[in-house]
């Protein structure tokens, strides 16, 4: 690891409490989830991490506290440095605040985790469903959803799934 | 049965200006079903006459929940369904893939495998920018490039036919390396595809570069400077005819790329007219990594012999009890990588393709995310297009070279 990133983590670590880790080479940085937008603005403007690469989010269900780690990860294409940060928060409501302001990308990639786990984006402008259809039942990325699978039929009980299963919306 | 809610126009009151609401502004769907958006994509348009006024994208129509069901599969088994996330980038998807997995459990690939994964990404790149041609001038009405580019595209299906066995999703690179050596064809192949290709690329380029209708649909069409293209996350040709040369192949090489020569093209223009130059800059530079490569291609295994990732060959199981015992344990239960996350990325031909893979030291995944190029390139679309014409619309879609199964996975 190279001794910038190291600074930047030390950085990190005095301004949030934040706790680092590494593996197979990478630095994550976990920071409070209320702490995060001032940690993307510090990001962006201090250590000069100017490209949002993605933002995702692990869910570790049915542990409660913290349920959700929101992965972000940063680039500085000048110093040519990537940083990972993540945010843990709790399965019960969970929120937490949109970095769209500091890196407009975040948009449709907030929209997607919001999408796929439930997590609420506060002070985002354009928080619907991205992927799945608008009037969907929810959120298909979270462990406690079923992945769902179809029966196999064969022609003892062709006729008695057929029966049970569910019709195609009109 | 579940009723159908239908959208109201007040969900997306903020995204249309206060004209719509009042009748005074058109607006009017494209798509999904549209020639001109590359797959099903479909755009809600506010019209003022001819101008678009605000674009907003509506996307999911070919989601597949490729990353739910990867969760379900192990390690070896979850690679197939990445082939089918970028259907111009087959061999990229699994090239990325590969890498997080090589990442988590630290496995080193011969050097073999490394060159002739890098052969197969560039022409996979040249076979993408091929069709990404032959469509984006279909759509400025520049019918004659279509056919041209899919008759030298069909000579690289060939050659992935020739090593894979498979014309598109090859699912030839693995865990550790390769599949297996290419076939003693495949130099003849390769060598034949790269007599032709130059003198193939000026033809195309004589057709269009200097093509006055061309250049009128093109020039100035869907500014973006380099600053804002940063900030909202483009990658790939769309970011570099902006200007910032980034591109991972440079920033953090992989595979061996640090070993061949060739330039990264930019452009500072960052209209659709840049855009098509970088592209066709690439398929040239791609050309020249591709005979480094092949001149240089060493011998030696093409997998990892690392029998705990990587299957044992055929021909050992039928004489090695180990081997016989990995091979099993191996497709029946997969291997266990440590506890931990990584993110790989490679340089598809639309821009950085990631994989953020999570493990909780079982033999399945435990999170697989896809960064997907075109997610983020089509995010900017509605920025590009505001002020424009329609038909500069088609244009401008074309220009940042969409594929939606890479969007919507």
């Amino acid at each position: 690891m190279s001794e910038v990133l190291q600074g930047y983590q030390q950085k990190l670590v005095k301004a949030f409490k934040a706790e680092t880790s590494e593996f197979a080479g990478e630095v994550t940085v976990l920071v409070p989830a209320e702490k995060i937008i001032e940690a993307a603005r510090m990001i962006r403007d201090e250590f000069g991490f100017d490209f949002l690469v993605c933002i995702t989010a692990v869910d570790y269900w049915p542990e409660e506290k913290p349920r959700f780690h929101v992965a972000y990860v940063f680039r500085s294409l000048s110093q040519g440095l990537t940083l990972q940060v993540r945010a843990p928060i709790p399965g019960i409501n969970p929120s937490l605040a949109s970095i769209e302001s500091v890196y407009q990308n975040a948009n449709w990639q907030e929209r997607e985790v919001y999408d796929m786990f439930g997590i609420q984006f506060e002070g985002h402008s354009d928080l619907r469903r991205i992927l799945m259809p608008a009037d969907w039942q929810g959120h298909p990325q979270r462990k406690d959803y079923p992945l769902g699978y179809e029966e196999p039929q064969y022609t003892f009980n062709f006729d008695d799934i057929a029966a049970r299963k569910p019709a195609p919306k009109e | 049965m579940t009723q159908i809610q239908e959208v109201s126009l007040d969900e997306i009151r903020h995204l249309v200006s206060e004209r719509a609401m009042t009748g005074e502004t058109m607006l009017l769907n494209m798509g999904p079903q549209h020639p001109s958006t590359h797959g099903v994509l479909r755009l809600l348009l506010e019209l003022d006459g001819e101008t678009v006024v605000n674009c907003i994208p509506d996307i999911g129509f070919l989601h597949t929940g490729i990353e739910k069901n990867m969760e379900s599969k192990t390690y070896q088994k979850a690679e197939v369904m990445t082939d089918r996330m970028d259907y111009m980038n087959t061999v990229g998807n699994n090239f990325t893939y590969c890498l997080a997995v090589e990442k988590l459990v630290g496995l080193d690939v011969p050097p073999r495998a490394q060159a002739i994964r890098v052969i197969l990404a560039e022409l996979t790149r040249i076979q993408s920018h091929l069709v990404w041609l032959g469509t984006a001038a279909l759509d400025v009405a520049a019918m004659s490039v279509f056919l041209y580019c899919f008759r030298e595209r069909e000579q690289i299906l060939d050659i992935m036919e020739l090593v894979s066995g498979q014309r598109m999703m090859t699912t030839y690179i693995r865990p550790g390396g390769v599949w297996r050596d290419v076939p003693v064809e495949f130099e003849a192949a390769v060598r034949d595809f790269l007599k032709i290709i130059p003198k193939r690329i000026d033809e195309y380029e004589a057709l269009l570069s200097k093509n006055p209708l061309f250049l009128d649909r093109c020039l100035g069409i869907g500014v973006i400077s380099g600053e804002e293209a940063i900030n909202r996350g483009l990658t790939g040709a769309t970011l570099r005819a902006s200007g910032p040369d980034y591109d991972l192949r440079k920033f953090a090489p992989y595979s061996g790329y640090e070993q061949y020569d060739f330039d990264v093209p930019t452009r500072t223009e960052g209209d659709v007219y840049a855009r098509y130059l970088v592209r066709m800059e690439e398929m040239r530079q791609s050309i020249r990594i591709i005979e480094q490569a092949m001149a240089k291609l060493p011998l030696g295994p093409v997998r990892s012999n690392n029998y705990k990732f990587v299957p044992p060959p055929r021909s050992e199981i039928g004489t090695s009890m180990e081997a016989l015992i990995h091979h099993f344990k191996l497709w029946t239960e997969g291997f266990n990588p440590p506890k931990g996350a990584v993110y790989a990325a490679t340089e598809s031909p639309r821009g950085e393709l990631g994989c953020f893979l999570e493990s909780d030291g079982g033999p399945k995944p435990y999170r697989v995310h896809f960064r997907t190029p075109s997610f983020d390139n089509l995010q900017v679309l509605p920025r590009l297009s505001q002020g424009h014409f329609v038909a500069d619309l088609v244009a401008i879609i074309g220009s940042i070279d969409i594929v939606l199964g890479d969007i919507d996975r």
